[in-house]
């Protein structure tokens, strides 16, 4: 089964919305493609669209946060962070405001409208910010639990989001650990760490090569012992993200291997922007990104 | 707490002013020059009864949220904050130190009485729009008042919360706007013309006054103007002299940003001693 993160997104907005009245949804002219639209005719108080304005999206949730309620802001990744980082700089970190940040259409799953709209370097310009907690669910069973998880939280959050129908392999029932390494498959050749919906790939091929594939769903908070305990038993990590290899998951994994080295590769989308093409799966092919390349990589190691 | 009376604030002001000349000398960097400009305004706004305010509880949920968006101005706003009682006034001369609450631009994080951290120009009537929304939707009686400076209004995205506030009708939001003509590279109108900025405001949606920013009579009938009720945000025009009060700043831009020598710091007390 196939299903787009942004839907399940839209789903659990409702339900949390229900259950929790300091839940506001706030858009920045992107209702339908974030899939606030039923949310808003529900919560007409608690919804706004404050117009092609992601810079003032950004202050008016801070101010609803510091006056106690919860608020989600969503646009598209390129736009939020992207467009907004100051704003998210300063009235949401250096506030440690309660604002919930949801960047959509991340990586290449905008595969239509190209480089403009397609986000490569969110996960670094998040990753480099104090008080900021990052989440980048792998399918849209893990988006459900990562927004409820993410309103618990006291403070910043920025959840990651792919538009693209993609795999739903996680266990509905399953708990989600906010800040903890999920190894999804035990394995002794090599550690493949991955985040979002190239979780999947990556499963795939951990499966036909024996290695122990880890589900890095929350970026930082980084879990480093689960990450340098794999990686010293198996003695190999090959991280894939649908990122710029600068700056997001494989930065922060070399990060943690640098300090006590193991050989790591690092797979994601090289030092470029992306381009248009008429289906994601193209784009992940372009820039390498396909289950064989990950395969491949990771017998090269 | 009673209004001060004319002569009172007068007196007020020129005390904050000799506060704010002797922080930036101790601190060895600051903004005297807008930090000035913004004295009557602040001293208005605290002593002249314009936002309800209590000195011993600064965080009580029945006060009116002030912000600070202009951050670069803080001696001034905490200079007012010192002598309203908030904390005590030896601690001015810490601006700008190492672990001090008082940081060279307001910051929530270190400093509980800050309602939001700025210094980033473009963000405070936002998040103020953000607070009045909040406000609303807990039916609060209090009133949002963010003041800025005409430098900020070259920032984009100021506009973008000026036409949400008009847009979503927000009565209880209000802004000042510290006219004094000047920003970093030179004279407002030789850098970005903002005018006519009062047409502006208006074609937002909101209600606009214009006054002249050190004269407590005229600020104090402007500001009165300031509540949380009706259908549209208002802003008042302040026209202000950078560095007022001191001779040899007012209307000089070496005074924007700068440290403040012994010397210079002698003569302009000398100057700030009467009414």
């Amino acid at each position: 089964m196939e299903k787009s993160m942004r839907d399940a997104f839209g789903e659990a907005m409702l339900e949390l919305a229900e259950k929790n009245e300091r839940v506001f949804g706030l858009t920045a002219d992107l209702s339908s493609s974030v899939r606030l639209e039923a949310f808003g005719e529900k919560f007409t108080n608690r919804f706004f669209n404050v117009g092609v304005a992601e810079a003032n999206l950004i202050g008016v949730s801070v101010g609803l946060a510091l006056e106690g309620f919860i608020p989600f802001a969503a646009s598209f990744a390129v736009f939020l962070p992207g467009r907004c980082f100051d704003q998210i700089r300063v009235s949401v970190c250096q506030n440690k405001a309660n604002v919930k940040l949801v960047g959509s259409h991340a990586g290449l799953s905008n595969y239509g409208d190209g480089a403009t709209a397609q986000s490569v370097c969110d996960l670094a310009l998040m990753r480099a910010l104090p008080e900021m907690k990052i989440i980048c669910p792998a399918d849209a069973n893990q988006v459900k639990k990562a927004v409820f998880a993410a309103a618990k939280i006291e403070g910043p959050v920025y959840l990651r989001l792919s538009r693209a129908e993609t795999p739903v392999f996680t266990n509905e029932k399953d708990l989600f650990s906010f800040g903890k390494a999920e190894v999804l498959r035990k394995g002794k050749k090599l550690t493949i760490i991955s985040c979002g919906s190239l979780v999947y790939n990556c499963l795939k091929v951990g499966e036909q090569l024996d290695a122990e594939v880890i589900n890095l769903h929350t970026l930082k908070p980084f879990d480093r012992e689960t990450i340098l305990n794999s990686a010293k038993k198996t003695g190999k990590v090959l991280s894939v993200e649908e990122h710029s290899i600068f700056g997001g998951l494989g930065s922060a994994v070399a990060e943690a291997l640098a300090q006590d080295p193991v050989p790591l590769k690092m797979m994601g989308i090289a030092d470029s922007f992306g381009q248009s093409a008429r289906s994601y799966s193209e784009l992940l092919e372009r820039y390498g990104l396909t289950s064989e390349d990950i395969a491949r990589e990771a017998k090269s190691l | 707490m009673v209004p001060l009376t004319l002569p009172e604030l007068e007196k007020t002001a020129l005390k904050i002013r000799r506060h704010v000349i002797e922080m930036i000398h101790a601190a060895g960097s600051g903004h005297p020059g807008g930090s000035l400009s913004a004295t009557d305004i602040l001293v208005s706004l605290y002593f002249g009864n314009i936002l309800k305010f209590d000195h011993r509880n600064p965080k009580a949920e029945k006060r009116d949220r002030f912000i600070l968006s202009y951050g670069h101005v803080a001696p001034a706003y905490y200079a007012v904050l010192a002598e309203m009682g908030v904390f005590n006034e030896d601690l001015l001369l810490n601006l700008r130190s190492l672990d001090s609450s008082l940081q060279g631009h307001p910051s929530k994080v270190h400093a509980d009485f800050v309602e939001t951290s700025t210094g980033s120009l473009g963000q405070g009537l936002s998040v103020g729009a953000g607070m009045a929304l909040a406000l609303k939707s807990k039916k609060a009686k209090e009133k949002v008042v963010v003041l800025s400076s005409d430098g900020e209004q070259n920032e984009g995205s100021h506009w973008e919360a000026v036409m949400f506030a008009g847009h979503h009708s927000l009565g209880n939001l209000n802004l000042i706007i510290d006219q004094n003509c000047m920003q970093v590279g030179g004279m407002t109108t030789e850098v970005l013309n903002l005018e006519p900025l009062a047409e502006k405001y208006h074609a937002s949606g909101w209600d606009v006054y214009q006054t002249d920013g050190h004269d407590f009579r005229r600020l104090l009938t402007s500001l009165s103007n300031f509540n949380n009720k009706g259908n549209k945000p208002r802003v008042v025009i302040a026209r202000t002299i950078r560095g007022k009060g001191v001779s040899f700043m007012e209307g000089n831009e070496k005074y924007h940003a700068c440290t403040l020598s012994e010397e210079e710091c002698k003569r302009a007390l000398n100057e700030l001693v009467k009414g």
